[in-house]
């Protein structure tokens, strides 16, 4: 088993960046790999509540993104200077289940990876 | 081991190269390349960002044919180095992994 | 050493393709394995045999495809990401009864899993964004 880290760092819904990086996390999961996902910069967008992607024909984001741990795609992580520098606080985030980390925690993270996904 | 970062966007337009300085881990790597060779110039660098990049001893490339086919090869950082194909395939060995930003 | 590469952008709107072309051939020259090229997103314009670029203008189209030959490379084209733009082979064509094909030799459509297959089985996955 390969740790596996997906790094998504682009809005959702203005690129297919936010999605992409969803099926992919997704394919790993059934592949059974020890994948991780770290939301920053304007990934952070992903996050929040009240999203309503029907008005451009599309499917919200944070519903796919809380679906992940029936995946069991489990280790999610968000930046919590993106968030801050965003005027993003923790409490308007749709997923309960994530971790914040520090600048210094990023480095950690991907030290300890095998393979990096950017989106 | 140490990640090896790539960036291929222009620090004038994004704020990539910001949020690379804040996260970067001790003796990482950065490779500019494509636009983000517009990272070697001078000025594109603050020196409080040189100082946190000195500190974590962060060593930044910019791959030479992209800085040359821009015309800014007079125009790089004396803390760059220009680098090769072959040496941006060494260097993605020489590093535990690669975290491209785009 | 084995590698794999990942390519999200489409030839000639961006960089990123050929970037990505370049480290591929560096890193053969240098006798090293290239396991699989993964194209996804707008990458997958990079599959199309339709594309005629001008002459005189560098083919990134034809490189792929002779660089797939020389070294015996899997040009994996995710198939969810070429269908939605219209890049398709001739049993997809079949299926959604189109009156086309035009996925060029060399590459073949397949699922995510070969993009997560690639990243176990390489010591190394670069991805070039656009």
């Amino acid at each position: 088993m390969k740790k596996i880290l997906l790094v998504s760092r682009h809005a959702p819904y203005g690129s297919s960046m936010a999605k992409d990086a969803i099926d992919v996390a997704l394919a790993a999961a059934i592949y059974d790999q020890d994948i991780s996902i770290l939301f920053m910069d304007d990934g952070i967008f992903q996050l929040t509540k009240e999203q309503n992607a029907s008005e451009i024909s599309q499917k919200n984001i944070n519903a796919m993104l809380s679906a992940f741990p029936l995946y069991g795609v489990e280790k999610l992580y968000f930046h919590l200077s993106s968030a801050i520098q965003r005027g993003i606080k923790i409490d308007e985030l749709a997923l309960d289940n994530i971790t914040a980390l520090h600048d210094e925690e990023i480095s950690t993270l991907l030290n300890s990876q095998d393979q990096v996904l950017s989106f | 081991m140490s990640v090896l970062h790539t960036i291929n966007k222009s620090p004038f337009s994004f704020t990539i190269l910001k949020s690379f300085v804040s996260v970067c881990g001790m003796n990482d790597g950065l490779l500019l390349l494509e636009d983000g060779v517009f990272g070697a110039l001078d000025n594109a660098i603050t020196n409080d960002e040189q100082l946190i990049l000195k500190q974590k001893n962060i060593k930044i490339y910019a791959l030479s044919t992209d800085v040359i086919a821009r015309g800014i090869e007079k125009k790089i950082s004396k803390h760059i180095t220009l680098i090769s194909y072959d040496d941006f395939v060494q260097l993605t060995l020489e590093h535990q992994n690669v975290h491209s930003w785009f | 050493m084995i590698f794999s590469i990942c390519v999200y952008a489409a030839p000639y709107s961006s960089q990123a393709s050929y970037s990505a072309y370049q480290f591929a051939r560096s890193l053969l020259a240098q006798g090293h394995k290239l396991h699989r090229v993964f194209f996804y997103q707008d990458g997958v314009f990079n599959a199309t045999k339709l594309a005629t670029p001008p002459q005189g203008e560098f083919d990134l189209y034809e490189a792929w495809q002779t660089l797939a030959k020389e070294h015996n490379i899997d040009l994996a084209v995710c198939i969810a990401a070429a269908l939605k733009r219209g890049v398709l082979n001739k049993e997809e064509s079949v299926r959604y009864q189109k009156e086309a094909n035009n996925l060029a030799d060399g590459f073949s459509l397949s699922g995510l899993g070969q993009l997560i297959d690639a990243a176990v089985d390489s010591d190394r996955l670069i991805t070039f964004g656009s």
